[in-house]
């Protein structure tokens, strides 16, 4: 039931994460974080089993840690979509498969370019300029596919993002009320005030046996 | 001889005959000592060896104990930890349910931080099946001074493992010379149940406490989950827990509102929930560690509770 939305722009990368942590039909958690930062011009969203999630975004983190000690130098965002790729697929074929969904999103300092990596659980992996995982997908590719241009400028990304955020609100039924945003640019990792999905949504109801032509009364949140 | 058969050691054990041969003795040691070289390896516990008590022993064949009969009604656990008794129940599961006895199974635990600290509430019974084992069970486990853990699902994953979490962070005591966090010791509980995810263990836990950070709170579950929080609950009353719980809660809660908020929450889950009742157990998390609040029978509050509805307060 979680949504992880990606795109990619010419110069900067958003990410946006659902914050609802549910077990069976409660919700435990409402500002669950669902991104990983590994390292300060990749970050990761990840959705999935419970615990796969955190154990796999933490042993990617801390090996692309390693690799910055032992070489000096960064893994670039694709190498680390690749090489997270990789590791997805080797235990995919394991006794001990990790049934995770990742969104890699990162900044490119030496190519200039900003990147977005879908990989899922069955270690595909598709360099693509918006995607999303989740039933919210479903809603909101066709969205995205309608109004994405490569060089809007971030304030028009943030938009289309809160457009996409304000569909799945509206249209699917599980409740994901909050998503937390990031930017990632040159400048490296930033957190965007978060997008209140249930906020955007003002829905139209008629006053029950009322006149039909009437006007619609506007309910809005308190 | 009287004394070894207590304990547990049985003249058909190949233990302890005496000092007649070193190599038997070498033998024994390995057999009885294993645990202190492999820490997760885990010692029978003694009365296994009780010949009364043969029937009850863990038939690796047939771990379900689809053929088990008890010679009693109900079996103290032997380690000590209090009065979790663990009924023969089979005649009252349904025929096919495969495991007969499934302990604390249903319950309501809640723990939420406010600005004085931490509290945890928990009620305190014990079924399995229809049948309620227990009334007066222990479900916070006093991990050290500054550390509480909670306990629902299997009553014996929960008391095992918290007490191999209580175990662990003495040695890290010891080692490093410095209490353990609150986040590191509810990651060495979540490595353990991701390290067994998928084999049944069955424990959905709050490990609270207060540390150099201040006051924390973390859920850890049987699928490896780990979550820092302000408040949960967990269990089969948590839905009913969070009803009360959610209306009422706000950080700058008084300590005696708290307390009693995580109380009231537990007695109107133990209203709801036929699976839980017994006591309600409230402990509160200060800096300087936990303090036991009260421990009063559910019956008590009633009275109270029911004629003295809660202020409505929309937020």
């Amino acid at each position: 039931m979680e949504c992880l939305i990606g795109i990619r722009f010419n110069d900067y990368v958003l990410l946006a994460a659902d914050t609802v942590d549910a077990r069976s039909i409660v919700v435990m958690n409402h500002d669950e974080e669902k991104f990983c930062k590994v390292s300060d011009q990749v970050m990761m969203a990840v959705c999935g089993e419970a615990g796969h999630t955190d154990n796999f975004s933490e042993y990617i983190q801390k090996n692309v840690k390693l690799y910055k000690m032992r070489y000096t130098y960064e893994l670039s965002p694709q190498a680390t979509a690749h090489f997270t790729r990789r590791t997805m697929a080797e235990y995919l074929r394991s006794s001990t498969p990790y049934n995770c969904n990742l969104i890699v999103g990162g900044y490119d300092n030496v190519g200039n370019k900003a990147e977005l990596f879908f990989i899922d659980y069955l270690a595909s992996i598709s360099e693509l300029p918006y995607c999303a995982h989740g039933y919210g997908g479903y809603f909101v590719l066709s969205t995205m596919d309608a109004h994405y241009k490569p060089d809007l400028p971030l304030e028009e990304g943030i938009k289309l993002l809160k457009l996409c955020i304000q569909e799945i609100g509206k249209r699917f039924l599980v409740n994901l009320p909050l998503y937390k945003v990031k930017l990632i640019n040159k400048d490296g990792i930033q957190d965007l005030p978060t997008i209140q999905g249930a906020d955007l949504v003002k829905y139209q109801v008629r006053p029950i046996g009322g006149d039909a032509s009437a006007a619609p009364m506007e309910i809005g949140r308190a | 001889m009287a004394l070894d058969s207590l304990c547990g050691f049985s003249t058909s054990q190949p233990a302890f005959k005496g000092f007649s041969s070193m190599c038997t003795l070498q033998n024994d040691l390995d057999v009885f000592t294993g645990n202190f070289k492999n820490n997760l390896q885990l010692m029978n516990p003694p009365a296994a060896h009780i010949p009364e008590l043969e029937a009850m022993k863990v038939d690796y064949k047939d771990p379900l104990h689809r053929e088990r009969k008890t010679p009693y009604g109900f079996y103290k656990t032997p380690l000590g930890y209090g009065p979790v008794e663990v009924p023969d129940v089979g005649a009252v599961t349904a025929p096919d349910s495969g495991l007969k006895i499934k302990m604390a199974h249903g319950t309501t635990t809640l723990g939420f931080k406010f600005k004085g600290g931490v509290i945890i509430a928990v009620d305190s019974r014990a079924t399995g099946g229809m049948f309620i084992g227990s009334q007066e069970v222990k479900k916070v486990i006093e991990i050290n001074d500054c550390l509480l853990g909670t306990m629902a699902g299997g009553a014996a994953d929960c008391t095992y493992w918290e007490r191999f979490l209580s175990k662990q962070c003495r040695l890290y005591e010891l080692r490093n010379r410095e209490k353990i966090s609150v986040a590191a010791a509810s990651k060495l509980l979540a490595n353990i149940c991701f390290h067994y995810k998928g084999y049944g263990l069955s424990m959905g836990t709050m490990i609270a406490g207060w540390d150099k950070r201040g006051p924390g709170l973390y859920y850890v579950d049987d699928d490896g989950r780990r979550a820092p929080g302000n408040l949960f609950s967990v269990g089969s009353g948590s839905t009913y827990a969070l009803g009360v719980l959610d209306g009422s809660y706000k950080w700058d809660l008084t300590d005696e509102e708290a307390q009693e908020l995580g109380r009231r929450a537990i007695f109107h889950a133990t209203h709801r929930d036929a699976a839980s009742g017994g006591v309600v157990r409230v402990y509160h998390v200060k800096e300087g560690g936990w303090e036991k609040i009260s421990e009063v029978d559910n019956d008590k509050y009633w009275e109270k509770y029911s004629g003295d509805k809660m202020p409505i307060v929309i937020n």
